[in-house]
């Protein structure tokens, strides 16, 4: 069974259609990438997924692990193992980074988190993205450069351990060392179990990871499915090299 | 995070932790109404010295003289002929919580007082309806000299004229028509007393419970701190529901002396039938500090504005405060300063949350005399509205009579986003959980400065305030 299937799914947002129609099925274990000119939807298609009240659903299905999640609201996808790093996180002050994250597991796990147990395991996570530990103490996003939110981004994903991550544009804004550290979060997040959806327009994000699939969306669809190399194309030829033939 | 406007709505609360109710079973109780003979009433019970019947009666007439205030929140629902000026509990005062009365002693286990006691307060008073029903103080600080009692008692102990020439002293009766009232009625509260150079390290609590309905609590707390000392007090009030109106006109006067500091915090949990109309006033002598730190949630109406004297050269205040209004309420806070003396600073600091149609109004008087050169003011107000029925108002005074003074002023009025909720809900939050996070967020820097234990009660409060939980 798919981990995630979204089915001839029609999205619009203040009345005016951004995707109509589209299909999408990923499997357990797989990483996926999105792409796509600015402004064709890919941020609504994650957004949608996770349930934005802001976008409206006009028509289709998404399914996760066989479930019809199309009505559920936002937490209730994300205690299913739905996340969605944003592009802009939004900043909420008097909420330390910690207590954030430690209320976001409790009520996705259901279970209440060890102070002490959590905090050594948040340590060791900020060490592997390189963040110094002081932003644990720090409230949510608040004072953060871009990079440092789109880190805070990837540390809350290996926190919170979802099945499904869509990460929408996390490497836009950093610099080289910052992508490979988002890179090497990401490897560390990612097994057999789980499944990415990266949106990016710069490859070195991926470098090292083992895409599967990559979708080019256009025209309020998915024009194209392919492999790896439809990147380089992209890269090389402009979108218009993989979409016109379509 | 403000911006965008907010849709949802969050369920009524309930607040039964603080709404249960004992049963009426007065020693003593006084008609409604506020009569000479009430007064004389009042006064006979509490055996009164006879310069204090003078006063009470001085005091009601005062009372009779002034209007009531007509530039705050409408309090026509508050009748003076309905309410009862003084309702004496059962037993005597104690310093044994076992001798206090069964179901008075319930009361306040219930609200945590005799258990914080133990754990982290330097002495406790407790009062119940009219009268304190308890007063202890560790052996410790005793022996320090510093004097926590119930300030009838001090009015005719050792330092009688010390209390005589003090009490009301800094808000007269003639000040405005509540403090006419509480001159006339009051009973109840505590004194403090601290010796020269000595530094209460741990606080004194005196929590205010009033139980009877359509009662009055006019309880006098008065402090005195000499020089080079320092005192933490911490003050809790709480009230059960009824349809009828309770009143409370206490009064707090702070007398500070050189280079001393003395914190007084408030968390103030009335029960939404209650007027609030409080006096709090502090005169600060050279180089000392009055920190006041003030949360308000209950309450049907409130006028609330702590004042500060800076009567000495280089004195301070810091007033840090947080109002609540729900559904029905209309809380009026905010603080009052007076820079007399030169190099003198203050810095207001203020947040408040509206939701259910409830009115959050800060007003804040800075004042500025001719002598008080070099003095900084700085004043914030943030608020935050829950939805569109709420409202917010701010009403900031300056008047300043000198120009070498730097002051400041700024005030934000916000909703909480769409977007920060998805955010949150993105995560796993429930709607009500990540509006929760997100307005404890915007008190937190309120709550670290609360006593830990006080910090907690107002997360739950906020909690409380933010998801109907389940009684």
């Amino acid at each position: 069974m798919a981990l995630l299937e979204i089915k001839n799914l029609k999205v619009a947002v203040e009345d005016k259609t951004i995707l109509n129609g589209v299909d999408l099925k990923i499997e357990p274990g797989e990483i996926h990438v999105l792409m796509g000119q600015n402004g064709v939807g890919k941020s609504t298609l994650v957004s949608a997924v996770m349930g934005d009240p802001s976008y409206e659903v006009e028509g289709g299905q998404i399914l996760f692990d066989g479930e019809d999640i199309t009505d559920a609201s936002p937490d209730e996808r994300a205690r299913k193992g739905i996340f969605m790093s944003f592009q802009n996180p939004l900043e909420i002050p008097g909420v330390t980074m910690e207590n954030f994250l430690r209320t976001a597991r409790g009520s996705i796990r259901g279970t209440k988190e060890k102070i002490v147990a959590f905090r050594r395991e948040l340590e060791e996570k900020m060490d592997a993205l390189g963040m110094d530990h002081a932003y644990a103490d720090r409230y949510l996003n608040v004072g953060f450069s871009g990079g440092e939110k789109k880190k805070a981004e990837i540390l809350q994903l290996l926190m919170l351990q979802p099945k499904l991550a869509f990460l929408d544009e996390t490497d836009s804004g950093l610099d080289v060392d910052a992508v490979k550290t988002v890179t090497e979060g990401i490897k560390h997040f990612h097994n057999k179990e789980n499944s990415l959806v990266i949106i990016t327009h710069n490859a070195s994000i991926l470098d090292g990871l083992d895409v599967d699939k990559v979708h080019v969306i256009g025209k309020c669809k998915i024009l194209r499915t392919g492999d790896r190399s439809l990147i380089d194309r992209i890269n090389e030829f402009g979108y218009a090299s993989v979409t016109e033939e379509v | 995070m403000f911006e965008v406007e907010e849709k949802t709505r969050v369920d009524a609360i309930d607040r039964t932790l603080y709404d249960f109710k004992d049963k009426l079973d007065p020693a003593m109780i006084v008609n409604s109404g506020l009569t000479e003979k009430v007064v004389r009433q009042i006064s006979l019970e509490k055996e009164d010295l006879e310069w204090m019947t003078e006063f009470r009666l001085e005091a009601l007439k005062t009372y009779n003289s002034l209007d009531i205030p007509t530039w705050g929140p409408p309090i026509d629902g508050l009748d003076m002929d309905n309410i009862i000026t003084y309702v004496r509990p059962k037993g005597e005062m104690s310093a044994k919580w076992e001798d206090v009365p069964e179901d008075i002693k319930n009361t306040f286990e219930k609200l945590g007082i005799p258990q914080s006691e133990r754990l982290s307060l330097a002495g406790v008073g407790a009062q119940y309806d009219s009268e304190i029903v308890y007063h202890n103080v560790r052996k410790e600080v005793e022996a320090q000299g510093v004097i926590y009692t119930d300030i009838e008692s001090a009015l005719k102990g050792d330092m009688a004229d010390v209390v005589r020439s003090h009490f009301m002293k800094l808000i007269p009766p003639t000040d405005h028509k509540f403090a006419a009232l509480h001159g006339a009625v009051w009973s109840g509260g505590s004194f403090v007393y601290v010796p020269k150079g000595v530094s209460v390290e741990i606080p004194l609590q005196s929590y205010f419970r009033l139980n009877a309905p359509g009662a009055g609590q006019f309880e006098h707390t008065l402090i005195i701190v000499e020089d080079d000392a320092y005192l933490h007090f911490i003050e809790g009030c709480s009230a059960p529901k009824y349809n009828i109106a309770n009143l409370h006109a206490g009064c707090v006067e702070i007398f500070i002396g050189k280079n001393s500091r003395v914190r007084y915090s408030t968390i103030e949990n009335w029960s939404k039938n209650m007027y609030n109309l409080n006096s709090k006033r502090a005169l600060v002598e050279e180089g000392g500090i009055i920190e006041w730190v003030s949360g308000s949630f209950g309450s049907h109406t409130s006028y609330l504005y702590p004042m500060s004297i800076l009567k000495g050269d280089n004195s301070r205040m810091e007033y840090t405060g947080i109002t609540f209004a729900g559904e029905g309420q209309e809380l009026d806070t905010g603080a009052k300063v007076i820079h007399m003396g030169r190099n003198t600073s203050s810095h207001i600091t203020t947040k408040s949350i509206s939701r259910d149609g409830g009115k959050s109004n800060f007003r804040s008087e800075v004042k500025i005399t001719r002598e008080a050169e070099n003095s900084k003011s700085a004043v914030t107000c943030e608020s935050l509205m829950l939805d569109d029925q709420s409202r917010s108002d701010t009403i900031p005074v300056s008047d300043i009579r000198n120009s070498k003074v730097d002051i400041g002023h700024e005030a934000k009025i916000g909703r909480i986003s769409e977007d920060s909720i998805f955010y949150l809900m993105s995560r796993g939050l429930s709607e009500d959980d990540a509006k929760a996070l997100i307005v404890g967020g915007f008190a937190e820097p309120i709550a670290k400065e609360l006593p830990v234990e006080y910090a907690v009660e107002m997360n739950n409060l906020i909690n409380l305030e933010m998801k109907g939980s389940i009684g």
